[in-house]
């Protein structure tokens, strides 16, 4: 019998009661020709999921970052959703300043993505000298440790048409040819110019967890973060399946999965086998590309036309395959229960055929 | 300036909000603007709002002024003699309907005894946070809010008198409970909505104990003797109609006992009730299938062969027949003229529904049940003093539902059937459990309720003391009877070949997605064909084309009409419904053609 590697290497210290123990078990534990994985997969998550909180609550008062839970986090992984609806990243530092608390808030705000609206006070328009009037906040500029003139360089990066002079804590933008519509723009134009942290990166809470800070973001940017040189590359995670992908591959994407779907069932107190989850991120991975359970992912994939057909969008399916001159070999258990066939699984797996003896 | 709004729309400003709301509010109370207006200030907004519109939720408050209710004991006295009612108490001014928006500028007090300057109104009484539902639930304030509303819902559905004039009424699925009382322990609301007219249960003597386990989940066990007594009894009604309808060209229906020779004719069995007119007879016993109203109609279209068919031979049977599992006594027969004009009959069916096993059962808590066992009564338990209980609570319904009412009533009701007079268990303003309990001592029993009880079978004491007490019990209206259903073998759908559904239908039970998954997951393939089976058919497939083909079972040869003499043509076993969707394919302009191999 070839077992895994770890398992071999275990095998190979026991002695022959013990080795023969692990191969029985081993045996054992092993799925049998012809089982059905997938469908035990699918109830296995299913059932769980009827069981699952619909909306969890949030909490008021908690310094917290607000992550999608439950029943629609799990709906999001497996559909392999492009933009999960709450992203987020837990960001570990290297062990040098993880220990320090004054240096990881310092960290966590040059991780926050800041823009001129994050720094002002009030806005003011002036529509004698065409000039649109930033007030910033003092004690914010303090907070985040810029200066009024470095402001008004972003800004003047930005806007290379307009005259860009600051005074004190006020910069103005002057647009002379301008009337009030353009100035309003213009206003909310500067508002969203981006000064300083890592981009889409909307909150940071930096949190003691065991010894370690570490840092929890709303918003995810992997690659940025990464680059940053405090930051521990080898445990720091977002829960983007995308980002993952597409910066660590497609492994790190199928562990990801994993990881994400576990969380969230366990969240909720739910104990699903890790086998189940470890098939399901297969299949949505096994070519290479994240492809959500749905109708234009794995489903997409389904060589048979009955069985692609009998999951949404039943008509477009079967146009398509007639435009195409599909043939369906009838070898999945979808199409054989629907020609009332003995489906290839289980008990139908094996067939005898008898020789005729030539008299 | 605060801006005022008339119903949404800005209608002008005033100087001083305060004066003008007060002075507003004071012209309706006199009666000089319409009660139906209400007035609210938006401190937020600085906006008043003034609305009148429709469909807003409005609610009775007592005016308070100066911490002092404008309700008098002398009001009291006048509304008690019949002097005064509450119109003349709004036109007075004592009570306002205030919406919701006006309530947020309101302060109100709970009681009297809470009244201080601030108070603007008074509530009428603490129950009002109910609706007339969940207002006839005893004790409620002892219980959690859901099993309130459970309870509230479970009055809609007990079996009473729903109306004095049942017997001349003919509404579908009227169920009504043959002794009805008016319960031990009501509420005002039991009083105010006339429920002593029109009661929906019972009193029952409750113990409090299991029984075997025949009360295991929620179920109760019941009184053999007291279903014999008459007990929970109840009568099923249910009208039929038939209606002598004329089409065009002066032909009709007709009630009469149908000819031999009429398309679709029954058995002769089917028409024995009936009489010479075609009409059943009050008082016959009718089972499912029977006629209750003979009838012909003339033929639907006037072509092929029914053209020369003459007279009685064209003619379709038309009949109304008792339902697919239902019996019962012809209870009334009523001929009269519909709205047209024409012949109608209406038969009502009456059944009698003795409790039985299944049937469920609801105290007014959001306790309900079904009869898990009936006990001869010489097997139930008994207490000293040789009170034998109708209905058997289990006690772990209790403490996961946190419905102590369910408990407390089981006390008031022995004290009120001990001392002779009803008890009053309004929530909020009841005789309280101390008090009770103290009347129990009196009446010469424990304080707890708890009796000492033998065992019916063994004739043992046991060994610890039983609650024992009266409770309001009500039959709900679904019934073993009418929800029972089995097949073995059945009608069939036209279109697909599969079983029908539906009990109504004679029905098969589906084997669902779900439980599909379950064969399959197991692996048990041929289980699996064999339970879609029901649908099996072989169709001869011809090889050439891949397409349907036709058979011949004279000549015992197939035949192509695509190919044409010569093709070959095989028989291959597979589910109508798949031959189905192979037609509606090619109704789609799609070729499915199917390739035929040998079994490999």
């Amino acid at each position: 019998m070839n077992l895994p590697k770890k398992l071999q290497e275990k095998y190979d210290t026991l002695d022959e009661k013990g080795k023969q123990k692990l191969l029985e078990s081993y045996a054992n534990s092993l799925a049998e020709p012809g089982e059905a994985v997938g469908v035990v997969a699918g109830q296995s998550l299913g059932e769980p999921g009827t069981q699952m909180i619909l909306r969890t609550h949030k909490f008021a008062g908690v310094a917290e970052i607000n992550v999608a839970r439950g029943l629609p986090r799990l709906i999001e992984i497996f559909d392999a959703r492009k933009i999960p609806s709450t992203p987020s990243m837990t960001i570990y530092l290297k062990e040098k300043f993880a220990g320090d608390e004054k240096k990881v808030r310092e960290i966590a705000t040059k991780i926050l993505e800041l823009t001129v609206e994050d720094v002002i006070d009030r806005t003011n328009i002036d529509l004698l000298n065409k000039t649109v009037k930033i007030y910033l906040d003092k004690k914010l500029l303090e907070k985040y440790m810029i200066t009024t003139k470095e402001v008004s360089e972003m800004i003047k990066k930005k806007i290379k048409k307009e005259k860009v002079t600051y005074e004190g804590n006020v910069i103005n933008v002057k647009s002379p040819e301008a009337d009030i519509k353009k100035l309003y723009k213009l206003r909310v134009k500067v508002k969203d110019i981006y000064i300083q942290g890592v981009p889409k990166i909307e909150q940071v809470l930096p949190v003691k967890k065991g010894n370690e800070w570490i840092i929890k973001t709303a918003g995810s940017n992997l690659k940025d973060v990464l680059k940053i040189p405090e930051v521990d590359p080898t445990r720091t995670i977002t829960n983007d399946l995308y980002e993952i992908q597409k910066t660590f591959g497609i492994e790190a994407a199928r562990n990801a999965i994993i990881r994400e779907a576990s969380m969230t069932l366990r969240e909720q107190g739910l104990s699903v086998d890790i086998r189940h989850l470890m098939l399901v991120a297969d299949a949505m991975t096994a070519d290479g590309t994240l492809k959500g359970v749905t109708r234009y992912g794995i489903t997409k994939g389904k060589k048979s036309v009955l069985a692609r057909a009998s999951f949404e969008t039943a008509l477009k399916h079967l146009f398509n395959a007639a435009a195409h001159r599909e043939i369906d070999d009838l070898t999945s258990v979808v199409e054989n229960v629907m020609i009332n066939q003995p489906a290839p699984i289980g008990t139908g797996m094996l067939k005898l055929v008898v020789k005729h003896d030539k008299k | 300036m605060t801006d005022v709004f008339f119903n949404g729309t800005f209608i002008g400003t005033v100087k001083n909000p305060a004066r003008f709301i007060k002075h507003i509010k004071k012209e309706r109370r006199e009666g000089k603007i319409t009660n139906l207006m209400n007035i609210m200030y938006d401190e937020e907004l600085d906006n008043i709002e003034i609305t009148t519109e429709k469909g807003r939720a409005r609610r009775p408050l007592i005016i308070v002024e100066k911490g002092i209710p404008k309700l008098t004991k002398e009001h009291i006295k006048k509304l008690k003699n019949g002097e005064i009612s509450w119109n003349d108490l709004v036109k007075e001014g004592v009570i306002e309907y205030l919406d919701a928006s006006e309530e947020e500028d309101a302060k109100i007090a709970m009681n009297e005894s809470e009244l201080t300057e601030a108070h603007t109104h008074l509530e009428i009484s603490p129950l009002c946070i109910f609706g007339n539902q969940a207002a006839m639930v005893p004790y409620a304030e002892h219980n959690t809010a859901p099993r309130v509303i459970y309870g509230a819902k479970l009055l809609k559905q007990g079996l009473g008198i729903y109306a004095s004039n049942y017997l001349i009424r003919d509404d579908t699925d009227s169920n009504i409970l043959h002794y009805v009382q008016k319960p031990l322990v009501g509420t005002i609301m039991w009083d105010l909505m006339n429920y002593d007219i029109h009661p929906i249960g019972t009193n029952v003597v409750v113990a409090i104990m299991t029984w075997d386990g025949y009360n295991i989940e929620d179920a109760i066990v019941i009184n053999k003797s007291s279903i014999e007594r008459g007990l929970f009894r109840s009568t099923y009604f249910r009208p039929y109609k038939s209606e002598e309808l004329k089409y065009a060209g002066g032909i009709k229906d007709l009630i009469c006992i149908p000819e031999k020779e009429v398309k679709g004719y029954r058995t002769e069995d089917a028409y024995v009730h009936l009489e010479d007119d075609g009409i059943i007879y009050p008082e016959a016993e009718v089972e499912s299938g029977d006629v209750l109203v003979g009838k012909t109609s003339p033929p639907r279209f006037l072509a092929g062969l029914e053209e020369f068919k003459v007279g009685i031979e064209a003619r379709r049977e038309t009949s109304t027949t008792i339902k697919l599992q239902e019996k019962g006594i012809v209870d009334t027969v009523m001929i009269t003229e519909s709205q047209e004009g024409n012949k109608m009959v209406k038969v009502k069916i009456r059944d009698q529904r003795i409790p039985e096993i299944g049937d469920k059962f609801s105290s007014r808590y959001g306790q309900k049940g079904v009869i898990g066992m009936i006990v001869p009564q010489e097997s139930m338990p008994f207490t000293a003093s040789g009170i034998i209980p109708d209905i058997i609570f289990s006690p772990f319904s209790v403490p996961p539902r946190m419905t102590f009412s369910q408990i407390i009533e089981c006390l008031a009701g022995k004290v009120a059937a001990l001392r002779g007079t009803c008890i009053d268990g309004t929530t909020f303003d009841n005789e309280n459990e101390m008090d009770l309990r103290k009347e129990l001592l009196k009446l010469g029993f424990k304080d707890n309720g708890t009796e000492t009880m033998y065992d019916g079978r063994t004739g043992r004491q046991y060994k610890v003391r039983i609650m024992i007490g009266d409770m309001f019990y009500m039959k709900l209206k679904y019934m073993v009877a009418s929800k029972i259903q089995s097949r073995s073998r059945g009608p069939l759908a036209l279109l697909t070949r599969q079983p029908t559904e539906g009990r109504a239908k004679e029905g098969g039970l589906r084997l669902g997605e779900m439980e599909r998954d379950c064969l399959i997951g197991h692996g048990a393939t041929l289980f699996l064909k064999e339970r879609f089976d029901s649908d099996k058919s072989v169709m001869p497939v011809c090889k050439k084309c891949g397409m349907i083909a036709i058979f011949n079972k004279f000549k015992n040869k197939g035949l192509c009409p695509v190919c044409g003499e010569g093709s070959e043509i095989t028989l291959i076993e597979m589910s109508y419904a798949f031959k189905l969707l192979l037609d509606e394919l090619k109704s789609l302009v799609i070729y499915p053609k199917l390739h035929i191999e040998p079994k490999s």
